[in-house]
């Protein structure tokens, strides 16, 4: 079981709770994640990543285990501690304005 | 009994007013979509229970939202509500926040950046949503940077009508300082085919084939920061209006100067006679008068609020030149606040209601055709839209 911690704006969107829970078959990677995040709350499409480059919204980051996983691979596995359900994967808004 | 609602959109959320044929008790609800910017909602001529609105976040991007009940639920279009029960690859694959640039029909890439170098387009967020005046499920959508797109289906799918961006003076489009929008959209109720925009900086255009085709239709508006002075386009538009009855009179209120069309946009006039100052933002006509039109002078492009701190609506009866204003129930001191472009609306009873936000979150409401004014809510977020509905 993967823990997704979304910021509260698309907790809104999603109509979900702080956390996110979700079932991932195969490698756990931030593709896998992000794939799956929204194939079960489709709301969410576009408003993580690009809809048609896929890549991350410029004012997004990708967090977990203490690290900054924005700049690395979108097929590089996960820490383990993720992939185990230990630690959340974070998506935190940049804090910029308001 | 007839009844108004009042579509609000802010910098922090969407709000709705209600009040009967009266409109003199106000209900307030909101904020819905707290904490995002609502550019706009408007709903259909068609269905007044469809309402279309669109959200928007430098974070997380564009979402459209759609209601079927006057604005009590809404929905992603083709997005179920709620959180669906599996995870299966044949989810639904909403797209009713794609909006892609056509690169098929005839691709343009690139316009003209601030400092006078080419840029590409890359979208932003969408400034105005216009739905058909007979169908709920069509929309036109202007958007950042500036394009124009139509969904047939309720929002789940928009794609772009490139023969705007593609008919050839794309290159010399620009920003102005709120970004490259196309703001403004109007529907001529006698010619299905005909459609007027506006986009800063590039100015407005017509197309007479619902779409395929268009043409600038500036001439006659001269801009002190083009170096040519017949310049096709580049002109920092920032409204027009058009009295459904006289599709083919429209009236401008460009970065500086009030214009007025009496042939399509074919040619403008000047019509800022006596204002105050000419810079400013909304333009709206009287609904049962065509010839009342109403402005709100800001003092200039470098100092956004009303001239010696007096918030005056001007109108004129006679179709420009010659301007009264209107000032009763509105702050004559010390009030700066800024009335952006869609910020201006009309309800069509018997006697006419003006409303206006402002950026100090007042929405002022007339229902005496402007004689005389009252705050209907006075401290929301930056109002960035007003749209009215009259319900029978």
């Amino acid at each position: 079981m993967i823990r997704v911690v979304l910021p509260a704006h698309l907790r809104t969107l999603a109509h979900v709770g702080f956390e996110v829970k979700l079932e991932i078959e195969g490698p756990v990677t931030q593709r896998s994640l992000l794939n799956t995040l929204e194939a079960k709350y489709p709301m969410l499409q576009g408003t993580i990543r690009d809809h048609t480059t896929l890549e991350r919204r410029p004012f997004l980051r990708f967090f977990a285990c203490e690290q900054d996983l924005s700049h690395e691979s979108p097929d590089a596995p996960l820490p383990e501690d993720v992939a185990s359900g230990k630690e959340p994967f974070l998506v935190i808004g940049a804090i910029a304005g308001g | 009994m007839s009844k108004v609602r009042v579509l609000v959109g802010t910098h922090k959320g969407a709000f709705i007013l209600t009040a009967d044929g009266k409109r003199d008790k106000w209900d307030v609800s909101g904020p819905h979509f707290a904490g995002w910017e609502i550019y706009h909602m408007k709903g259909s001529p068609a269905d007044p229970n469809r309402i279309y609105a669109s959200q928007t976040s430098g974070w997380f991007g564009q979402i459209i939202q759609r209601s079927d009940d006057g604005g009590k639920t809404w929905q992603q279009p083709g997005t179920p509500p709620g959180e669906p029960a599996a995870t299966a690859s044949d989810m639904p694959k909403p797209a009713s926040n794609k909006f892609v640039y056509d690169t098929a029909a005839k691709p343009l890439t690139t316009h003209q950046w601030y400092d006078g170098t080419q840029h590409p387009w890359e979208f932003k967020r969408v400034w105005h949503l216009e739905p058909s005046l007979e169908d709920p499920e069509t929309v036109y959508a202007g958007i950042e940077d500036a394009a124009m797109f139509r969904t047939t289906d309720g929002g789940e799918n928009w794609h772009e009508l490139p023969g705007l961006r593609g008919h050839g003076t794309g290159p010399k489009w620009q920003p102005g300082a709120g970004g490259m929008c196309l703001h403004t959209i109007i529907l001529d109720p006698k010619d299905p085919g005909r459609i007027y925009i506006a986009i800063s900086a590039a100015g407005a255009f017509r197309t007479d084939d619902g779409g395929k085709t268009w043409k600038p239709i500036n001439r006659g508006l001269h801009s002190q920061y083009i170096p040519d002075p017949n310049a096709e386009v580049g002109h920092c538009v920032h409204h027009i209006a058009m009295h459904p009855s006289r599709p083919g009179v429209l009236f401008m209120q460009k970065h500086w100067d009030v214009m007025r069309s009496d042939d399509a946009g074919d040619s403008w006039k000047e019509v800022s006679g006596n204002l105050p100052t000419d810079f400013g933002f909304v333009i709206d006509v009287h609904a049962h008068e065509p010839e009342t039109i109403y402005v709100v002078p800001i003092k200039s492009d470098g100092e956004h609020f009303p001239p010696e701190g007096k918030l005056r609506v001007y109108r004129s009866r006679t179709g420009g030149n010659e301007w009264v204003p209107l000032t009763k129930g509105l702050p004559q001191s010390n009030c700066f606040v800024n009335v952006l472009r869609d910020s201006m609306a009309v309800d069509s009873l018997d006697k006419c209601g003006i409303y206006f936000g402002t950026t100090g979150g007042q929405v002022y409401a007339s229902s005496d055709a402007g004689d005389s004014w009252n705050p209907i809510v006075r401290d929301l977020p930056a109002v960035l839209s007003v749209e009215v509905q009259t319900l029978t």
